[in-house]
């Protein structure tokens, strides 16, 4: 079932065609890669899925409702849509705790012991139950990131966005991270990611697709797409990352 | 034992203690000697620092400098809540309020385009003479006014520029978890704004303080009226000198603090 469906998505900054026409279905508990080279507009659809950026033409449908519309409220789409950035984007004046409770808390309404019984479990599953108190900074960027994960698995979302998640991270810290993605695989969750961890997505995705300026080039399981590249570019592209 | 380069920046260092002790000593020698062979520097003296009437008038001007603070104490807290909402109404993207938003344009732009002590003629003067009955006519409420009006448009510069200092990815990741407009400013992008422009704030409320003895014009009895009392009573300008040295004692060690503040952000930030 799609749960997710991108129809001819266009996108430009000014003159600058970002995303030109892009066709995608991401369906129920699928776990969906976005490669490409820096520029490809990988970062700009996760956006546009998001409705951060408003698309120029065609649809972004989620659940079969078309939430692209123009002019049509953005706030309860995105509590039904987590995303994770590249910078984890913690708010620095806020405890971990803090930064998880605050969206269910104003959105949602929850609060009490519920609340808090239940952002308690969502750090020990990630294993960091003794950092709820902490700020950002006294946190690894592992440790911020897993925190900004679960941020977003605290509003409850049916689908997550992961925008190159790993890559501001010291190569030593990327596993813990990875591994989070992992649990959350195996749990089911619907997932888009833009990655640059080709081993990860070779290993774990349902669907790599690989972009080009603006275009979803190549599209298919892990193992056609990094074994039997059939575009040139992605051949030349997954020849310079491999 | 020190190291080759210890023991170099060790030289350095007294080399350059040396010629700044030598070069300072000089220039207060060269004052201490060449000012009092000033034709008038008896006349100065005797006007300006007189020892006999600054023992004299200091505890006066000491009693008056309370009122200052006084003024000063009301006329802040009413500044930084006067402040924060002139900010927030300036950034109103709503349409319908628009009205408000452009009247926060207004009042910053004309406040902030006046020399205070104008506000301060104007207000003081103008309002008590629509012959309001008392309190009304206050000369100590309308002051406060004006210095609330003006201070308050310099507050809302200044805040508003912390909300543009903080980085877009913040409005962002609030955004993507759902929170309205108003949460994302409320809860996230102004404590970290108002939190950044703490030392800014601090050097504005020290002009304040200053600013506060502008009130003296329009009848409040603030030190500098009490210093210009005791200087006809008299004659003799030495508790000007008496009235600057109390707000010395208050403005630099207030000066360094911010500065202190401000080093401290720029260190945390980097």
């Amino acid at each position: 079932m799609a749960m997710l469906q991108l129809t001819g998505v266009r996108k430009a900054f000014g003159d600058n065609v970002v995303l030109d026409g892009i066709d995608l279905t991401v369906s129920a508990g699928q776990m969906v890669c976005l490669i490409g080279a820096s520029g490809s507009g990988k970062s700009t659809l996760l956006r546009c899925m998001n409705l951060l950026e408003p698309i120029d033409d065609g649809a972004i449908l989620l659940d079969g409702t078309d939430i692209s519309e123009p002019g049509r409220d953005p706030q309860p789409v995105r509590t039904r849509i987590g995303m994770v950035f590249q910078s984890y984007n913690l708010f620095p004046h806020m405890t971990a705790r803090a930064n998880v409770e605050l969206a269910p808390r104003r959105v949602r309404g929850q609060s009490g012991a519920a609340l808090s019984d239940r952002v308690a479990a969502l750090f020990a599953r990630f294993g960091l139950a003794d950092r709820m108190e902490h700020y950002p900074d006294q946190l690894s960027g592992g440790q911020q990131q897993r925190v900004a994960i679960i941020r977003a698995l605290a509003m409850a979302p049916e689908i997550m966005l992961f925008d190159e998640i790993t890559s501001a991270l010291d190569p030593e810290l990327v596993g813990e991270v990875l591994d989070v993605l992992r649990q959350l695989r195996a749990e089911g969750m619907t997932m888009v990611l833009a990655t640059h961890e080709m081993g990860f997505a070779r290993e774990l995705a349902d669907t790599v697709c690989f972009l080009d300026r603006g275009r979803i080039l190549e599209s298919g399981p892990p193992a056609r797409i990094f074994e039997t590249p059939q575009e040139p570019r992605t051949r030349a592209f997954l020849s310079r990352v491999l | 034992m020190p190291t080759r380069r210890e023991i170099f920046e060790a030289r350095q260092r007294r080399r350059a203690n040396l010629v700044a002790a030598g070069s300072t000593g000089l220039v207060v020698l060269a004052i201490v000697v060449l000012v009092p062979l000033a034709p008038g520097w008896e006349a100065v003296q005797r006007s300006f620092f007189n020892g006999e009437v600054f023992a004299r008038t200091f505890p006066g001007l000491l009693n008056a400098f309370l009122m200052d603070i006084a003024i000063f104490a009301w006329c802040a807290p009413l500044i930084a809540a006067a402040g924060l909402l002139l900010a927030i109404a300036r950034d109103l993207r709503a349409p319908a309020l628009t009205p408000v938003k452009l009247a926060a344009t207004a009042f910053i732009d004309i406040f902030r385009g006046l020399p205070v002590i104008l506000v301060i003629y104007l207000i003081g003067f103008g309002i008590p003479g629509l012959g309001l009955p008392r309190p009304w006519n206050s000369p100590y409420l309308w002051g406060s006014l004006a210095l609330i009006l003006v201070y308050s448009a310099y507050v809302a510069e200044v805040i508003r520029s912390g909300i543009e200092s903080i980085h877009d990815s913040q409005r962002a990741a609030a955004q993507s978890l759902g929170l309205s407009p108003r949460d994302t400013m409320r809860f996230v992008i102004l404590p970290q704004a108002v939190r950044r422009v703490v030392p800014a704030n601090m050097n504005l409320f020290i002009a304040l303080q200053k600013d506060v003895a502008l009130l003296s014009f329009i009848g409040p009895v603030e030190i500098f009226r009490q210093a210009g009392v005791y200087k006809s009573l008299l004659a003799n300008f030495t508790p000007y000198v008496g009235a600057a040295l109390i707000f010395l004692a208050i403005t630099i060690p207030a000066t360094r603090y911010a500065d202190h503040l401000m080093s401290r952000q720029k260190r945390a930030r980097s």
